[in-house]
Order: structure tokens, then sequence, then C-alpha cells
């Protein structure tokens, strides 16, 4: 008994001792009252969605805030055989470019279409920085509906960061290259940069407007005007060096680089008066048709392109310290924050200024015809005694900004105007982006800051050498921030944004309608399915439903025959996709929403009997849920029959 | 020494599970009693959905036949065929053995009736795979029992 009370005793000093070090922390380790802050009870809803880019692996994911719960890895760049996407034909098309089919990109930064500088819910555009692609997400679907590759483009970084009615979103050139591309030596070649901007129609549909030949800089990030700058872009870069090696040193040289101001309504009025080039160039436009559900890729062989000696007025470049990364816009749209990673103090940018700058015409110089605006001319503070490394801003509409520091691992809080640091947070670890619900919109959400960190260390379980990468919930309701939670996040989470979820929740399409799907090769009913074999060419016009499939026998198919499952989910329910496979297949399953029709490519290699099946749990009896294929010798002469169910069809 | 062991922790599971049920019986049931049965008139039963109070002109409507049958033939055929059992049973004669309000709310509202109606849990029992929920608007429905009308034995 008395040890009983010792053991008592020791376990609630224990407890005590670590209540007194969250208090003593700084905030930094989450209490009881955190615990309830991000409790979300089973089948209540989370508040707001967050789409987070998943970096590396290339795709979007789609979280819950504040409870942190997953919903949803939306495919974008790179293939996903759980959804059959770059696996089946009518999505294979989404991933062509100009070099091929390319199943991977890595995926950088989400951004909201925007209406009015406020983000509405309709889609999310992403960019892929390998192969220069932007996508644009269906948040109606909560899938990828469209890409359009860049060209004379490298290392899409800056991008898509769209204008304030999602007129555009912009793409620029982290990774100069020669355009048109050619064969020159690499040592001491001065290459050439592109910011490009792409038309986005009242449909979404994207096109490209025009291009901007610029100096070979770096075009590191961007984010577009809003309010009073609606109708300018403003693009980070560093290495104004030009050095083409060890760029870690020689790209850090220049106690200053740029902040490249864009005015595009200025370039829409260029391009009107015929002031760009035609260039020959091959890239190619995928998208998805909304009734048939498939892709389409189509090349397309000119692009616009303006250069700034021709159209003075279109570029100046602002003077930043030092390799500036991210360059952020105050909801008022006066503030442009350039967050100088190398700099001990970052810069903050006025639109007024930088009007009055350019009609006094307080340039210091021209580079390749754009004039560089004189610093003081244009910046309208200076925050100090911040931390190491800035690199994001996002601001929370009353008033404050909060900044990532990637080498002193924090988040700082700092007011807008006096320029004074009011609050820092430390984050585990070394923090990139961060992201406010609204942050880099007109009317900010606020409430909470995600910090998205590179590095987690000791934070979790370990998994081997490679370990998970995460999102901290931050409140910043009060005067001091206050660490909720953290969370792991798919590959690396580079920029995310987030709304409430009422923009989209009564948007979230639940089937697709099964009069509606124009696919050539949709089976309607059940009576209308068939096989027909056209010389080595079968196509199965097959459907499902809770729980069979129709033809579930199918016989006559030969070895090297070249065999298209046509599948039609004819359930017309909320929550009943129906998934294929087949046996030795050399793609992936497909997962078929109710209404839809999609399409497995299979060459049976050996005779035998394949078995296919439903691979998505469906019904009590989807184990059920299969059938067999009958694969024969090329050239025998078993007939070509289907059947489902006891009769057999002729 | 095993078994021994074994016996035991089996003799505490079922006191557990015991308790645990007695615990269940003495609680007041939260939904109201399931009507019972109706065995003696299946067509009084209207089932449990949208659908209150169904008239049958006494001539069949031609033009909501043809509409029923299309949707009958997208929606339905996967699981149901006109003259025999299927997937599901089938529709010939059904006037004979459900009521026009049951038969539209067992398409309108399949999920509630598998679980609540004492005709449609029965049914289950039989067919397996439980009636899908095609979401037809109540105006596909009707033409739906509409072509059922016409179905000859």
């Amino acid at each position: 008994m008395f040890n009983r009370l010792l053991l008592v005793l020791i376990f609630a000093t224990i407890l005590f001792g670590c209540s007194k070090n969250e208090s003593g922390n700084g905030g930094a380790m989450a209490s009881g009252d955190a615990a309830q802050k991000v409790y979300v009870a089973p089948g209540s809803y989370d508040e707001f969605y967050a789409f987070m880019s998943g970096g590396f692996s290339g795709q979007v994911s789609v979280y819950g805030l504040p409870s942190g719960r997953l919903f949803k890895v939306i495919p974008v760049f790179s293939v996903d055989a759980e959804k059959g996407y770059g696996f089946n034909e009518e999505t294979k098309p989404m991933l062509e470019t100009s070099f091929g089919f390319v199943p991977w990109d890595d995926a950088h930064h989400p951004k909201l279409s925007q209406t009015d500088g406020i983000p509405d819910g309709r889609w999310l555009f992403i960019n892929g920085n390998n192969t220069p692609r932007i996508a644009r997400v269906d948040l109606s679907l909560f899938e990828t509906v469209e890409i359009i590759e860049i060209p004379n483009s490298a290392g899409n970084h800056s991008s898509p960061y769209l204008t304030e009615n999602t007129e555009y979103v912009v793409a620029g050139t982290r990774f100069s290259v020669p355009f048109p591309q050619k064969d020159v030596p690499l040592a001491d070649t001065k290459f050439d940069g592109t910011l490009t901007y792409i038309k986005v129609s009242k449909e979404g549909k994207m096109e490209i407007a025009f291009q901007i030949l610029v100096p070979g800089f770096d075009y590191d990030l961007a984010h577009s005007g809003k309010g009073k700058s609606h109708g300018w872009t403003f693009f980070t870069c560093y290495n104004t060096e030009q050095k083409n090696s060890l760029k870690e040193v020689n790209a850090s040289q220049n106690d200053k680089d740029f902040i490249a101001a864009v005015n595009w309504k200025k370039a829409e009025e260029f391009v009107k008066q015929g002031k760009a080039k035609n260039y020959p160039v091959s890239y190619k436009h995928n998208w998805i048709d909304e009734n048939s559900q498939i892709a389409k890729s189509e090349e397309i062989k000119s692009v616009k392109v303006l250069s700034p000696a021709d159209c003075p007025g279109l570029i100046y470049y602002l003077p930043t310290p030092k390799s500036p990364h991210g360059v952020d816009v105050d909801p008022t749209g006066e503030y442009i924050v350039g967050a100088g990673k190398l700099s001990a103090d970052m810069a903050v940018h006025s639109f007024d200024k930088l009007l009055k700058a350019i009609e006094n015409k307080d340039f210091e110089k021209v580079i390749d015809g754009i004039p560089v605006v004189k610093f003081e001319k244009v910046v309208a503070g200076m925050v100090t005694k911040t931390g190491l490394g800035p690199l994001h801003t996002e601001f929370d509409g009353n008033g404050y900004a909060y900044t990532s520091f990637f080498i002193t691992s924090e988040i700082v809080k700092w007011k807008l105007g006096t320029w004074e640091v009011v609050d820092r947070i430390p984050c585990y670890y070394s923090i990139g982006h961060l992201m406010i619900p609204g942050g880099d919109s007109r009317k900010p959400w606020g409430k909470y800051v995600l910090a998205l960190n590179k590095i987690t260390k000791d934070r979790y379980l370990p998994t081997g050498p490679e370990l998970t990468q995460s999102a901290q919930l931050i409140d910043i309701s009060g005067d001091k921030m206050k660490l909720l939670l953290d969370f792991p996040t798919i590959g690396e989470p580079h920029y995310a944004q987030a709304l409430p979820a009422d923009l989209i929740k009564p948007k979230s399409k639940q089937f697709f309608k099964i009069n509606e799907n124009t696919h050539p090769y949709k089976t309607a009913t059940e009576n209308e399915t068939k096989v027909v074999r056209q010389g080595d060419v079968v196509r199965v016009y097959m459907t499902m439903i809770r729980s069979h499939f129709a033809p579930d026998n199918i016989e006559g198919i030969q070895v090297g025959d070249k065999v298209y499952f046509h599948v039609t989910n004819l359930e017309q329910d909320f929550d009943v996709p129906h998934g294929f496979g087949i046996l030795g297949a050399t793609n992936a399953e497909l997962l078929i929403m109710p209404g839809q029709t999609e399409t497995f490519y299979w060459e049976p290699k050996k005779v035998g009997i394949y078995p296919f099946y439903c691979s998505d749990f469906c019904s009590a009896l989807h184990q059920e849920m299969q059938g067999y294929v009958r694969v024969s010798d090329k050239g025998s002469n078993v007939p070509v029959k289907w059947w489902v169910g006891e009769q057999a069809k002729k | 020494m095993l078994k021994k062991i074994y016996s035991v922790l089996g003799i505490i599971s079922l006191v557990f599970i015991i308790s645990c049920g007695g615990g269940d019986e003495t609680k007041t049931p939260e939904k109201a009693p399931e009507p019972a049965v109706q065995e003696s008139n299946p067509l009084e039963n209207k089932g449990i959905g949208p659908i209150k109070q169904v008239t049958l002109n006494p001539t069949i409507d031609e033009k909501m036949v043809d509409a029923g049958q299309k949707v009958y033939k997208e929606k339905c055929t996967s699981c149901h065929k006109e003259y025999e059992k299927y997937i599901g049973p089938a529709p010939v004669g059904i006037f004979e053995r459900r009521s026009p309000e049951w038969i539209m709310n067992m398409i309108l509202n399949p999920e509630e009736m598998i679980q609540k109606d004492p005709i449609a849990k029965d049914l289950i029992k039989q067919f397996a795979s439980p009636m899908a929920n095609q979401h037809l608007t109540e105006v596909e429905a009707r033409s739906v029992l509409e072509y059922f009308r016409t179905l000859k034995k």
C-alpha cells in the first residue's frame, strides 16, 4: 500500500515537472490547452482546408486545420498507382511534355484562385520546378484537370503566384539557360531568363499570353500586387553575378540583388501594339475534358516574347539585400517585403515610393533595358534585429507580418509601418515557408500560422535515415504565438494555402452523372456490355456495380493481344468507387468513380486463366466481385465469348 | 497448465461479455420500437422515406412509361431484370406484393429502408446485395413506377 502511494507521488511529481517545463519554454511545448484547440471531435469537420505541396513527391496533400488530419493526396506531377493516375489511358496524356512522358516533378507553390484578392475556392494552381509546368486542380473534384508546360524555361520556381482576379498565373526561371536552347560552352557563358504570364480563362483554362526576356539571373519567388498594386508582379532574383559554378559562394558576392517589378497591364498594351516577337517553341498543353474525363495533349509551337529594351515602363529592378528569397505583398498592396536570405536585416519596399521614383526617373543604372531604381528611393523601412536566414512573410490582416527564419529556425512577428519585432517562436526545425489562412491575400482569415519545416531530427519516432518533414500549427489569435500541434507531411512541404471549409465543401462533387458521361467507350447499361476484336486489338466494354462486373467471364483472348478494358462504374451514389486489377498486369489498378469510365491496357504474355477483381472494398460481397479472362495461344480457334451469370452470351 | 490459463481467461471474458450485455439490456432504447412485420398485408406498408402518398390513375400514362423505361434501363438493369430474379428481385407483379409508396421509398431511400423497414430487412437476407441508391429524382422514381405497371406476367 505504501509502495503504491509512493508510485503515485512519483508520477504526480513527473507530471508537475512537465507542466513547469511547458511554461518555461516560451510556449514551445504544446499544453493541455493546446490539445483542446486542435481537437476536432470524431465525426466533426475541420474549420479550414489546407493544401500543402508535396515538394519532391510531386503531389498536393489536403489537410484539415486545426486537427492536422490528412484527407487526400492529389496526384499532380507524379504518377500515382493508387489512383491509376498516369497509368490509365485517360490520364496518361496529362504527364506528356516536350521531353515525352515525364512521371515525376518537384511541386512547390500551391496558390488558390482569387476573386478581388481573396481566395474563392474554385481552383488550386501549383508549379512543377524541374520540367517547367503549372497544374490546375479543380476543387470540386480535388483532381488535377490541366497541366501546361512553360517553354523557354528551366527551374520554374517563382510560380504560380497569380494576380488578384486570377487573370494570370506567372512563371519565372530559377535556372537560366540559352533561349532558344543551343550547344554552348558552360564556362563564362551568360544565359537567359524569362518571366511568363499565363492567362486564365473564366472556366480556368490556361494559355500562355506572353514572356518577358530578362537577364539570366535566378528568379526565385514572386507575388502579384493587390489593391493599389494590382497590375504588377514582383519577382525576387539572386545570382545577379550570373555565375554558372559553385553558386554557393559565387552567387553571394553582391551586397544587393533585385526584386523585379513587372507592370503586366503595360505588358498587355505592348503585346496589343505588336511589340512581342513570335519565338518558335514546342511545348505541351494537357487538360481533362469535363464530360468524357479523358485528357488531351496538344502541342503548341509559338510563343510571344517581349524584350524590355523595346518596352519602356514594362519592368524595373528594385535593389534588395542580399540574395532575396521570398517577396510578399501586404494586404493593402503597399508594402513589398524582400527576405534577403543572406542579410541580417529585411528591406520593405513601398509601392507608392516605387511609382514616384519611376516618375522622377530615380534610377542608378539600366541593365539590358531594365532601369534599376535607387534603393533609398524605394525602400520604406528595414526590419532589424530579426534572426538569420529570412525566407517568407505572411500577414494576419491586423497590421502584423510573420517571417520565417531558416537558420535560426523561428517565426518572427513584426509590425508593418514601425518595423518593430514584437514576438518570436522557435520551430522544430529549419522552417521554410509559413502559411496563414489567406495570409498572402487582401483579407487574411488569420487565427493560425503553419510552420512548414524541412528537418524533424528528434521530433518523431525515427524511421531509418529518411525522416518525415513536418508542419507545426501555431495559434496567432493572441499577442503571443503559441505552439499547438506538430504533424508529419507528405514529401517536402514547400508552400501551402488554406481557406475556410465552407468555400469548398458545398461544391464538392459526389459522383459523375452517368447521363453526362461522354466517354466514347462508355457502356451505359449491362445489356450493352460486349467484347470486340479488331485484328489483335480487343476492346472489352465492361460495367461494374455492387458487386459484380459485366462481363465477368471472357474467352477468346490470345497471347500478344492488345486488350483495352473500358470499365464504366454504373453506381450513382456518393463514396462508391470500384477498383480493377488483373493478374500480372504491368501497370496499376483503375480506381473508377461512380459514373466514370476508365481504361486499362493489358498485353497478356502467357496462356492461362487470369482473374480480375475489384480492389476497393465496396460492399459485403466485395470479395465476390471478381471474374476471369481465358488467354489462349496466338492463332487459337477459341472464339470471343463473354457473359455474366449462368447464361452464356453468343 | 496453459489450458488452465486459457479456460480461466475464457471464463473471465465470458463474464465480461455477459456483464456488458446485461448493462445494455437495462438501458432504455433511444429509438422508437420498430413496427412489427406486417405479414398479413404488406400492401399497407408504405415504407420509410420521402413518399407518403401515391395515387395511381386508372389509365396508364404512356409518356411516363417511356421515361420510366429509359431510367430503368440506365440505372437499374445492372441488378434487376424485368421478368427474372437477378442480383435483386424481378419487378414483374410487384404491385401484388408492395404498395406504390413502398416501391418508391425503396428506390429513393434504400439505405434507411434496409436498416429499418421490416420487408426490406427481410429482402436483404434473401438477396445479400443491398439495394444501391442510384439517386433518381422523385419524378424519375415515379416514372419507373409507371413503367412497372406495364409489366405483365
